[in-house]
């Protein structure tokens, strides 16, 4: 293929890079003034690489993929990535912290995002994970005078080093025993047994990853950062690496070692029942909202695990169904987090000042309960399609001990999101929040709000064909 | 002879360093920033000897790709260590307990 046809395939990321440059300059010259113009540039940017998606086709000799997976995963990437850039104008320019690189930094950790999704070479994968992960560990601690935003962004930055030495050194196994880096030569050599090095090398690869998307055992940064990171970066931690995150696993897990699905699936099982129930537990005795949600997205990616350990095209298609319903109610929760103000108009992040809320602000108070009813999975809301879709594709795949554990666990997990219900309705109100109504919040709220809510299941058609399309490509 | 097991060991030996530096470390910050730096030349061993071994450059270009992302991990650690130290005072792992957890 030659190399206009390559580059012609990689215009999302091109577009992307190029812009963050741009923007980065203008951001140099004009200094913190031009923030807001370059707020909306980012976002044009990230909607004009939406646009520029669509090709099909392998790139670079087998680098880069552009497919029907890589077309799903992307826009909910950039959704997730333009909701924080505009959710963040307010924030920052509450606390006289505007600063015009927030979005040129967002949007270079999209780009890494869109490499790991498309990446079917072990380099890709590494270089694209490494781009996402050093932009957000400059987001985690963008507040420098902050001292929690610092401590955030140290705690993520050695736990994510190491996470990726442990990626690195796995794929250094694999590479070595199989002898490429492409991932249908590492499943070919796979395929004529899974040798302990390669075994090893799996392990390895997997341990890394899980730092990733925060699975237990290795999700301890979570609620540190979740706590001390900035909210709007919060809202793009808990979001859009997430679903790169997740996708890349997918892809790796089927595409470079779906020829020894064997030698992984117990690891996912165990990964998977292990985040579900320690998210549940942890979440119970939390009293800082932003922490309690970093449980809760603990708790959803063990979920998300459900449908991979099942390692069929089912399986993956739920996978994917989730990871869409799962963003929907992040943004819309932690948009909600936002609104969050004590009467000086700083933030507050304490559970206890929800008490009483429905008397005070029925519609933030309904907001928030319809994102814990949909996140505890009850079912006229969305979440509860979500976690049927993983749990009937695990069953469909012969994982019913898998299933059952986790639908037990998931009980557990209701406790805490019924927990915060009860302190909005039932408990004495508390001091008002400062009434700041802001139109971008509101709206990010709203419809959020609308899609998890049953009137989403109008979309469910929609979005079950589109995630078997992605899942079929991988297969 | 030193055959490509040899080479293994040694990176095997380095990467556990690199990990216990992490995690037994009760000192300070550049230690652990240290031992990252070990981790990767660690893999880089790794991806050379096989790459000798195996006849096959793509491990070579690999580690290129891995020295030059270590370059930039190492200064944004620093410049994070930077802030920190700003409002702290104090770069000693027993400190950074703002947050529990």
């Amino acid at each position: 293929m030659s190399i206009a046809a390559s580059l012609l395939l990689t215009l999302p990321e091109i577009i992307l890079s190029v812009s963050a440059i741009a923007l980065m300059l203008v951001a140099a010259f004009a200094g913190d003034g031009a923030t807001r113009f370059v707020n909306g540039a980012a976002v044009a940017a990230l909607f004009a690489a939406f646009l520029s998606l669509g090709g099909e086709g392998v790139a670079f000799d087998g680098l880069y993929s552009a497919d029907a997976f890589s077309d799903f995963v992307k826009p909910l990437i950039y959704l997730a990535a333009g909701v924080s850039i505009l959710l963040s104008t307010r924030f920052f320019a509450a606390e006289d912290k505007l600063r015009a690189e927030y979005s040129v930094l967002i949007l270079l950790a999209t780009v890494g995002m869109g490499m790991m999704v498309s990446a079917t070479n072990l380099l890709t994968l590494y270089v694209g994970l490494e781009l996402q992960s050093l932009a957000a560990y400059v987001l985690a601690s963008f507040m420098r005078k902050d001292q929690r935003s610092a401590e955030a962004g140290l705690k993520y930055f050695v736990l994510g080093a190491l996470a990726s030495g442990i990626l690195l050194y796995g794929i250094s196994l694999l590479y070595g025993f199989s002898g490429t880096t492409d991932y249908h030569g590492v499943a070919t050599a796979l395929a004529d047994g899974v040798g302990m090095g390669e075994l090893f090398g799996i392990v390895f690869v997997l341990a890394g990853l899980s730092f990733k998307i925060a699975a237990v055992p290795f999700h301890m940064w979570t609620p540190d950062v979740y706590e001390g990171a900035p909210t709007p970066v919060t809202t793009y931690f808990g979001s859009a690496p997430k679903v790169a995150a997740v996708a890349l696993l997918v892809r790796v897990s089927i595409e470079a070692m779906g020829s020894a699905v064997t030698s992984w699936q117990q690891i996912l099982i165990f990964t998977s029942l292990a985040s579900i129930i320690l998210g549940a537990v942890g979440a119970i005795g939390q009293t800082n909202i932003k922490r309690l949600l970093a449980y809760s997205s603990i708790n959803n990616v063990g979920f998300v695990l459900v449908g991979l350990a099942a390692g069929t095209e089912a399986g993956v298609s739920a996978t994917m169904t989730y990871m869409v319903i799962y963003v929907l109610m992040t943004l819309g929760s932690f948009a909600c987090v936002l609104q969050m103000r004590a009467a000086d108009g700083s933030h507050v992040e304490d559970i206890a000042s929800l008490a009483g809320l429905s008397r005070r602000q029925p519609a933030l108070a309904a907001a928030i309960a319809i994102f814990m009813f949909s996140l505890a999975g009850i079912p006229p809301l969305l979440g509860f399609w979500a976690k049927f879709v993983v749990f009937d594709a695990a069953v469909a795949a012969g994982l019913m001990p898998l299933a059952v554990i986790g639908i037990a666990a998931s009980t557990i997990g209701a406790f805490y999101y019924l927990k915060i219900v009860k302190i909005m309705y039932f408990d004495e109100p508390a001091e008002a929040y400062h009434p700041v109504g802001s139109y971008v919040e509101s709206g990010v709220i709203a419809l959020t709000a609308l899609a998890v809510s049953p009137l989403g299941y109008l979309a469910i058609p929609m979005l079950s064909a589109a995630s078997a399309v992605a899942a079929k490509a991988l297969f | 002879m030193i055959g490509i097991q040899h080479y293994l060991v040694v990176s095997a030996i380095l990467f556990t360093m690199g990990v216990l530096g992490i995690f037994i470390n009760r000192k300070n910050i550049i230690i652990i920033l240290m031992a990252i730096e070990l981790i990767l030349l660690s893999v880089n061993i790794n991806l050379v000897a096989f790459s000798a071994f195996l006849g096959d450059l793509v491990g070579q270009v690999f580690a290129m790709f891995v020295l030059t992302v270590a370059a930039g991990e190492a200064a944004i650690g620093l410049a994070i260590l930077v802030i920190y130290f700003r409002g702290r005072g104090s770069i000693a792992v027993d400190d950074v307990n703002r947050m529990k957890g």
